[in-house]
């Protein structure tokens, strides 16, 4: 029982195919307007592609290759959607919302009410049975809303960023809830939260302009980031270019000495990753190798923990206010970024 | 007011001119007898001035005529008119609409305004109309007789007993001891007409008047019964008139022979 | 202004509230001078005599049937219009909107041209034995006809505003179109439907040209109380202004008791946290 997804929609320049195992959750990441939300809309029948086929086992959500035009609705998916709002349907109770799949489905009030009252307890919201959405919170909203999806039985549960619309305090309950109820389940969870990559999910693929540019175990795609955003989002600087036997040249002519993992080879595409804690900021170029030192016009200054970050250039640094003081750093002015070769690993693209 | 009756008398003869006066500025060549003797057009006193006309919705068509012809023969003068239900006229006027002349469709409308003292003078009763019943072309339901408007399943629509015409259908029921079952009891002549037009009835009750205005669309059966509610025409000069000489003297073309024969040719009686 | 502890800014600059008034007085005017009119001696048996009693019974039976006509009709209108983008879309949505604009008489006339005698659809109805011309079922069509936009324009705003995202929810946990309808579009537009509903009735109450044209005017069977006061007004003022008033009582009672809350669409999702 696989699901296997490629689907193009020219209008949205979204082209995207990816296959789930039975019991794998992946995170979807991306920068807004990437495509996240086409694709769960695409899955779920609200939104129809050019071309494509998706197929969960032996059922077919849609088959619209070659001359076929094989399109189910939304309802015979069983691909619930969990979205950012709760949704919850105003004019009914916490457990006649968790109750409304199962009824879809054929089952008696009776019955349903059952299951609904089994999912609101595993979300640990068993006392709101009787509340209207109106009289919940965000995060006890979004609960009923994950026992509601829970509680269809879905192939596939489609997430799209459950965690965006809830204060910090609610958020980490949903998160250790989604953990818990998430294992061996197939579920595509789109998300800003790298945290919620890491713990929630077995795999992330990130899209960019409608395209998969990145795809691997969370673990790995983190600390060997290959494309910008997923760099970005690790907190990661990111150069790319191509691999040279010192390390890496960009398109741009500039020279990245580092150090290769096993599998680069000279002449490939690559990608010199570093953290910004290993760049530092002079006022002029400083010599020596194994030294990389770029000159880079400071865009932007910000305090990220006890240290400044300096984003210059695309990249970052991180030094010490004490640091940022002395130097009379001010957005505009041109400095050199200095990093170690050491510092620096060189990955395939 | 003696003193505005003298130069009414004047209007009278110039009104009994009128025909022979406004053949000429037609320019029509079939003028009738005797017109060459009418050449004293520099006799009638100069008239000028706007007179507002309230006439009864049945008068619309022959009072248009009556009115253009008026303004041709006394280039100075304007003629407004105002066409609608009698007793809407009637409401108007107390209310303090301009009137100069009020033309109403019966005398009970006229009785409002001579009770309430708004109409100078003694209202002059110059046409008369009598029911006529109204079918399409075709008519399908082959009504020949008043008699026939009673037969089940004929679809007859009539005017309401609260409007003059449904007044006179009133009288001849009761004078026939004919009982009409109407589908329909319009509060208006051209809603019962709209209703024959449209095929929707098989017969309506209306004036001899509004089948002739009606044209070709509906077809006009005459019946002995209608003598028994001859619905009578007064027309007078509303008291509040501005303009007292040039409502006489519209009067005057209404009640003279130019007026008759417009009214007749439009299927008036005379009274 | 005065302001009353705990109302907040309202934006609303000073002039705004006389012309405000001048606007309010221009509507409540003419009431006034119709109920300083009313003979109220006479008031009670006016109002209760045979024929204006049986206007009003019919008045009130025929804007309840017209009502559940534009409900039955304008719902499924209102969906497609405000649901599913489709080509002719808003040459449709004008066309249902026309009654709005056109005089009633124009109704009347093109009612009478589709289900007269000779009308397009009442010839055939005519053969099948079903005579319209004449009965309260012309009344009902006449009234459903003009009524029908409230209900389709309010109940698309409705739509609107409360948007898809439930509807999509719905599919999504395994529910067919007609579930979703109905235990989740409906049940989030009701404020939306209710008030296109009484908006509906209320227009059916005062419709009287395209009765009078379409469906003629007969005590009990086709004369609604508008048409009644047009005639009672032929002979006898009082008994005209008697029954307006009774009209308006009819009218202000019915949206007031039913339209007391403005909100439409979708209510809001969950309170502060």
């Amino acid at each position: 029982m696989t699901f296997h997804l490629n689907a193009i929609l020219a209008a949205r320049n979204f082209d995207v195919s990816l296959r789930l195992g039975p019991a794998e959750t992946i995170a979807v990441l991306g920068p807004n307007g990437a495509g996240k939300s086409t694709l769960l809309a695409i899955i779920s029948g609200l939104l129809r592609p050019d071309t494509g086929k998706a197929t969960i086992g032996e059922k077919v959500l849609f088959d619209l290759t070659a001359d076929k035009n094989l399109w189910s609705a939304p309802h015979i998916r069983g691909t619930a959607l969990l979205a950012q709002e709760a949704l919850l349907f105003p004019h009914l109770s916490a457990l006649d919302n968790v109750a409304f799949g199962p009824r879809s489905a054929g089952a008696s009030r009776t019955e349903a009410r059952e299951t609904a009252a089994h999912w609101l307890a595993e979300v640990d919201a068993g006392s709101l049975a009787s509340r209207r959405p109106g009289q919940l919170s965000g995060g006890q909203a979004q609960r009923v809303a994950v026992a509601r999806a829970l509680a269809a039985d879905p192939d596939l549960l489609l997430l799209d960023e459950p965690m965006a619309a809830l204060d910090i305090h609610a958020a980490p309950l949903l998160r250790r809830l989604l953990k818990r109820v998430l294992a061996n389940r197939r579920a595509i969870i789109i998300t800003h939260d790298i945290l919620d990559a890491l713990m929630l999910a077995d795999r992330v693929i990130v899209l960019e302009d409608g395209r998969i540019t990145e795809e691997g175990p969370t673990r790995e795609v983190l600390e060997k980031p290959r494309s910008r955003f997923a760099a970005g989002l690790a907190g990661l600087n990111l150069m790319t270019g191509s691999v040279t036997e010192q390390g890496l040249v960009t398109a741009q002519g500039q020279i990245v000495a580092g150090h290769h993992d096993d599998t680069t080879v000279p002449g490939q595409d690559g990608v010199a990753v570093f953290p910004p804690s290993a760049v530092s900021v002079f006022l002029t170029e400083e010599h020596g190798s194994p030294r990389n030192s770029f000159p880079v016009a400071i865009t932007d200054l910000e305090p990220h923990g006890d240290q400044i970050r300096v984003r210059a250039g695309g990249l970052s640094a991180d030094i010490t206010p004490a640091a940022s003081a002395d130097l009379g750093l001010i957005p505009g002015m041109t400095v050199h970024f200095v990093i170690k070769a050491t510092a620096i690993a060189i990955h395939p693209a | 007011m003696s003193g505005a009756r003298k130069p009414l008398a004047a209007l009278l003869v110039a009104g009994a001119l009128s025909p022979a006066l406004a053949g000429c500025a037609a320019g029509t060549a079939s003028a009738p007898a005797g017109t060459s003797a009418a050449t004293g057009t520099s006799a009638t006193p100069a008239l000028s001035g706007t007179v507002t006309v309230f006439a009864a919705a049945s008068l619309k068509a022959t009072f248009t005529k009556l009115a253009s012809d008026f303004e041709a023969k006394n280039p100075s003068t304007k003629v407004t008119l105002n066409s609608a239900g009698s007793s809407d006229l009637v409401t108007q006027i107390t209310q303090g609409a301009p009137a100069d002349v009020f033309a109403s469709a019966d005398t009970k409308n006229m009785a409002k305004l001579t009770y309430a003292k708004l109409i100078d003078g003694q209202p002059a009763n110059f046409a008369t109309n009598v029911l006529e019943i109204a079918v399409p072309p075709s008519n399908p339901a082959s009504i020949r007789s008043f008699a026939d408007l009673a037969k089940p399943g004929v679809k007859v629509v009539t005017c309401a007993p609260q409007v003059p015409c449904g007044a006179a259908t009133d009288k001849v029921e009761k004078a026939t001891g004919t009982t009409l079952k109407a589908v329909s009891e319009e509060s208006s002549v051209t809603d019962v007409l709209g209703k024959v037009t449209s095929g929707e009835a098989d017969a309506g009750l209306v004036y001899v008047t509004d089948v002739k205005t009606a044209g070709d669309k509906v077809k006009g059966i005459a019946f002995p019964e209608s003598d028994q509610a001859v619905n009578t025409y007064p027309i007078a000069a509303v008291g509040t008139s501005k303009n007292k000489e040039l409502a006489a003297a519209f009067i005057a073309t209404v009640t003279g022979s130019q007026g008759k024969k417009v009214l007749t040719d439009a299927g008036f009686g005379t009274p | 202004m005065n302001h009353r502890s705990g109302s907040g800014y309202t934006g609303i600059p000073p002039w705004i509230y006389a012309i405000a008034a001048a606007g309010g007085l221009f509507v409540l005017l003419p009431l006034v001078a119709m109920v300083a009119k009313v003979n109220w001696p006479q008031f009670v048996p006016l109002v209760t005599s045979e024929s204006s009693l049986t206007a009003l019974g019919l008045s009130l039976r025929t804007s309840a049937a017209s009502t559940v006509s534009c409900v039955v009709l304008g719902v499924p209108l209102a969906l497609v219009l405000a649901r599913s983008p489709f080509p002719g879309q808003r040459l449709l949505r004008a066309f249902v909107l026309l009654p709005l604009v056109l005089p009633p008489v124009v109704g009347g006339i093109a009612l009478l041209y589709t289900f007269g005698r000779q009308g397009l659809l009442g010839k055939n109805l005519e053969l099948a034995g079903i005579q319209i011309a004449f009965s309260t079922t012309a009344v009902v069509l006449a009234q459903t006809f003009v009524a029908l936009p409230f209900l389709v324009v309010s109940l698309e705003g409705a739509l609107r505003t409360a948007g898809n995202k439930y509807e999509a929810v719905a599919a999504t946990l395994g529910a067919r179109p007609s579930t979703v309808l109905r235990r989740v579009t409906i049940p989030l537009v009701l404020p939306g439907l209710a008030s296109g509903a009484v908006l509906s009735f209320a227009r059916s109450l005062g419709e009287f040209g395209a009765t009078l044209t379409f469906a003629g005017s007969l005590q009990g069977v086709t004369r609604t109380l508008p048409l009644e006061i047009y005639l009672q007004r032929e002979t006898d003022a009082d008994a005209a202004v008697a029954l307006s008033l009774v009209l308006v009582a009819v009218a202000v009672a019915v949206v007031g008791l039913s339209y007391r809350h403005p909100h439409t669409g979708a209510a809001p999702e969950r309170a502060l946290q």
